[in-house]
């Protein structure tokens, strides 16, 4: 990822080193998203008085990666955190507008966030094993406690299945009953992701995912993230441009307004994003003038 | 600054700070007469024929405390059963559901009531349900107990709670687990060691009461095995009456259930602190 | 509740997901029953202090605020006053804490400031061990160990040289207020050193700094710095100890003797509320006699409520976390 200082009026602000896939990137079609994906309609959300996100609106496009990037504290990890109804965990939380899993509000009235967090799963910034569990137990942990499986034969099943998808089968396998406090950083991000898989959800939340760890082990988890693309529609919270040049298929671009609240100021293809960006700031962000 | 009065200074230092060590080991000191003195007296009074023998008729040497550590076991045994749980879940309500001015009321009527003397609990059950049941019970007594355990288990409860890091509760309720399995099965095992001690910590101190006994167990020259039959002895109890009785025979039998209430409540208070520190 | 779900470990349909109503019964429900339990907390301090007024009508109706000024406590004739009950409650637990607290501030001052840490540990967990004591252990030994020393030597050496003092006037019998008072602060001591210890270990180095710099010793420190720095914690410290020397009834009972009247002599035997509730309930025999000692019981409530109340406030607004306390 080179940074052209020559600014050329037309030019790429960036040259861009996508990834090896030559399939030409596409906005998201709005019915595409409706049916398959995420459709985030004038999304605000609130701490108590204090308003951290105004106006979202955002398609997110089935079994592709979808990026949203900002500076601190522009609201990421909130709105991600609306899309599972995690946000509302946190005391004197609020949130209004509409998110459609698949078509449906999740946050019409009557409906369960227990049931929207097993169809969106999610995974966070620093991993968080369950430290009393053994590898086996925290994979099978959503399955157990969800009361979905209880025959051993079949958690096993699951338990293997979702390790492998995690990438983390090969590596574990003769020790699936260690501790899971016993695996490195890396490997116990990748237990997490493949908790999360067990419960086979749709969409895949992650909140700044390689954040807590190195290099190596960041892009072991880009290589999965892809492959799980394939299957899964994945929502990413990075910090990091690099990161979601590499990886995702859209971009959204957050930005902190006057009054501390979140507001999309972009949104479309990664490449577009990147090279030709519609709006100052994201051009200001992009080149690191600013956040 | 003059040399002598520095000087000065430096020994009223020296001296004050010299009292305050003396004081540390006279207390220590203190400690150790007590214990020397139930082990010196109790221990010549030690066979197995005390541990597993009634007391005999008034006066007649031997004898044993066998129904009185019975009794003790069976009281703590009810006491725990109810005061445990109720404690434990009383510590869940603060540190999860309740609201930060309701947690403080619920918080500070707890500390209050663990300053409730012990006696007085005695007479609040002896009113309550042994003139409502007619007659004195291990449950009663039981009852008297649990409710002294109950605000020390909801408050070291709570604090173990608390410690369990958030990213616990967000991993699981992010699964879609529903709360109350949240708490179930991944927030209250991570606490568990905590929450051992506590436990053990409240039984120490409910298995050492005597006041409460008096007015709900009463006291049994003979063996009691009925929750809810009658009046029952134990441990303290039993070192109180032969205390204060006539009969020197009864006073070395009271040295040696005295050293072997002391050695129980050491003993459960070490395994607790054990614990805390090293499973 | 899980609609579709089937047991297959494959991907479900993806159709047949829906997002249901509500239908978490595990949650309402465990709320409630978490709620309850931590309510019971509030229901039982409450119906503690009404079924203690509930039976304490027949003697309040009785004998009115006379009961709190009476001096007799008489089965017989059928008249009970409080007073001298409350004055040795409260004369015993003062005694208490006079011998007590610079012993206990001493000992914390050297726990906090002054041990190495390899002896902290232990010597803190000794101190707490004393406070694990069974209280009817401590009279035990309070009536074979304690009591003869107390008739002599002490109490002979203070009767012989300062008879004219009029704590020290009176027979030295052994029993009586000065052993209960000795009694008290073995059981207080313990509880005020451990709180102290953790007052005054959560003074910010940067204070002790500050008063080094100025060149002051080592003592000066801990008087200049630490000790007004958790002046309030201390004070709750000290006065949660007096709520317990308050309420404290086994070890009491065994040394004070059965004396009911008001002196200044230390030497009398005397009686706090606590030990005339344990000495005297199991022989009352008629609805006045119990309802007078559950009126005592009440009162001694009320004045362990007030002095912990006043405890509390104090120690929170210092130390944030009580901790376990091994009262």
């Amino acid at each position: 990822m080179k940074t052209d200082s020559q600014l050329r009026p037309g030019a790429p602000i960036m040259s861009y080193e996508m990834r090896v896939e030559s399939e030409p990137q596409a906005t998201v079609s709005e019915a595409e998203a409706l049916s398959e994906g995420l459709v985030v309609r004038d999304l605000n959300a609130w701490y108590g008085s204090f308003q951290a996100l105004r106006e979202i609106s955002l398609l997110v496009a089935p079994k592709h990666i979808t990026a949203i990037i900002g500076p601190s504290g522009c609201g990421k990890s909130t709105l991600i955190r609306c899309f599972n109804r995690m946000h509302e965990v946190t005391p004197r939380a609020r949130v209004s507008g509409q998110v459609l899993l698949r078509g449906e509000d999740i946050y019409a009235p009557g409906t369960d966030p227990v049931l929207v967090r097993q169809r969106v799963g999610m995974v966070f910034q620093k991993p968080n094993p369950f430290p009393t569990m053994s590898i086996f137990d925290n994979v099978a942990a959503g399955l157990r406690l969800n009361g979905f499986l209880v025959r051993r034969s079949q958690v096993a099943e699951a338990v293997e299945r979702s390790l492998r998808q995690a990438a983390l089968w090969e590596e574990v396998k003769d020790k699936t009953s260690r501790p899971a406090t016993e695996l490195s950083g890396g490997q116990q991000q990748r237990l997490c992701i493949a908790r999360a898989l067990a419960v086979e959800p749709e969409v895949i939340l992650m909140d700044e995912p390689c954040s807590a760890l190195d290099p190596v082990a960041t892009l072991k988890i880009e290589d999965l993230m892809r492959e799980l693309a394939r299957e899964y529609t994945i929502v990413i919270v990075t910090h990091n441009m690099q990161q979601a040049a590499r990886v995702s298929d859209h971009t959204a671009v957050m930005m902190m307004a006057e009054d501390r609240a979140g507001e999309m100021i972009e949104f479309g293809p990664t490449r577009e994003v990147f090279t030709y960006p519609k709006d100052k700031r994201t051009e200001d962000y992009i080149t690191g003038r600013f956040g | 600054m003059s040399g002598f009065a520095y000087r000065r200074r430096k020994i009223a230092s020296i001296v004050v700070l010299g009292l305050c060590a003396s004081s540390a080991f006279a207390a220590v000191g203190v400690l150790a007469l007590i214990l020397g003195f139930v082990l010196v007296n109790g221990i010549s009074s030690l066979n197995l024929d005390f541990f597993t023998h009634m007391p005999t008729p008034l006066g007649e040497p031997g004898g044993g405390v066998a129904n009185s550590i019975v009794g003790s076991l069976l009281i703590v045994g009810i006491a725990a059963l109810l005061g445990i749980p109720a404690g434990v879940g009383a510590g869940v309500f603060l540190s999860e559901y309740a609201s930060p001015r309701l947690g403080n009321v619920i918080r500070f009527t707890a500390d209050v009531l663990t300053g409730v003397p012990s006696i007085v609990v005695g007479v609040f059950v002896y009113s309550m349900i042994v003139l409502k049941m007619g007659h004195f019970s291990a449950l009663a007594a039981g009852i008297a107990l649990a409710i002294i355990m109950l605000p020390i288990m909801a408050r070291s409860s709570e604090e173990m709670l608390k410690l369990v890091p958030r990213s616990h509760r967000e991993a699981a309720l992010a699964l879609g687990i529903t709360r109350w399995r949240t708490i179930l099965s991944v927030i209250i095992p991570a606490a568990r060691r905590g929450l051992v001690t506590g436990g053990l910590l409240a039984v120490a101190r409910a298995g050492g009461e005597t006041a409460p006994l008096m007015f709900t167990a009463l006291g049994n020259r003979f063996m009691s095995l009925s929750v809810t039959g009658g009046p029952i002895d134990a441990l303290p109890m039993r070192i109180w009456r032969y205390g204060i009785g006539p009969y020197p025979e009864w006073h070395q039998q009271a040295w040696a259930a005295s050293f072997v209430l002391v050695m129980m409540v050491f003993t459960i208070s070490l395994t607790a602190r054990l614990v805390l520190t090293r499973r | 509740m899980q609609v579709g779900r089937g047991n297959s470990t494959t991907a479900v349909t993806l159709a047949r997901r829906r997002l249901w109503r509500i239908g978490n019964w595990g949650d309402a429900l465990s709320r409630i029953a978490f709620a309850g339990l931590g309510l019971s907390l509030l229901a039982v301090a409450l119906l503690i202090l009404y079924e203690l007024v509930l039976e304490s009508r027949h003697a309040i109706s009785a004998f009115g605020w006379g009961f709190l000024t009476g001096t007799r406590w008489d089965p017989v004739d059928r008249v009970f006053g409080a007073a001298p009950a409350i004055y040795g409650t409260l004369a015993s637990s003062f005694i208490a804490l006079i011998l007590a607290v610079p012993v206990s501030l001493g000992a914390a001052i050297f726990l906090s400031e002054m041990a190495p840490p390899w002896l902290r540990s232990p010597l803190s967990f000794l101190v707490e061990m004393l406070a694990a004591l069974p209280s009817v252990v401590l009279g035990l030994w309070g009536i074979y160990v304690l009591i003869p020393w107390v008739r002599d030597p002490v109490e002979m050496w203070l009767g012989g040289h300062l008879s004219f003092i009029p704590l020290f006037d009176g027979p030295p019998f052994g029993v009586g207020m000065l052993a209960a008072g000795l009694v008290l602060a073995i059981m207080v001591l313990p509880i005020i050193t451990a709180i102290a210890r953790d007052v005054m270990q959560a003074v910010p180095t940067s204070q002790r700094e500050a008063m080094v710099a100025l060149g002051a010793t080592r003592w000066e420190v801990i008087i200049g710095a630490v000790l007004p720095y958790c002046r309030s914690g201390l004070m709750g410290a000290v006065i949660l100890g007096l709520g317990r020397a308050l309420g404290e009834t086994m070890a009491v009972t065994m040394v004070i003797g059965k004396g009911y009247n008001i002196t200044a002599s230390l030497f009398q035997p005397a009686s706090t509320a606590a030990s005339t509730l344990a000495s005297e309930f199991n022989e009352a025999t008629y609805n006045l006699y119990i309802s007078a000692l559950v009126e005592l019981a009440l009162i001694l409530m009320g004045i362990t409520l007030l002095v912990n109340i006043l405890a509390r406030l104090l120690v929170w607004r210092v130390a944030r976390s009580p901790g376990v306390i091994a009262e």
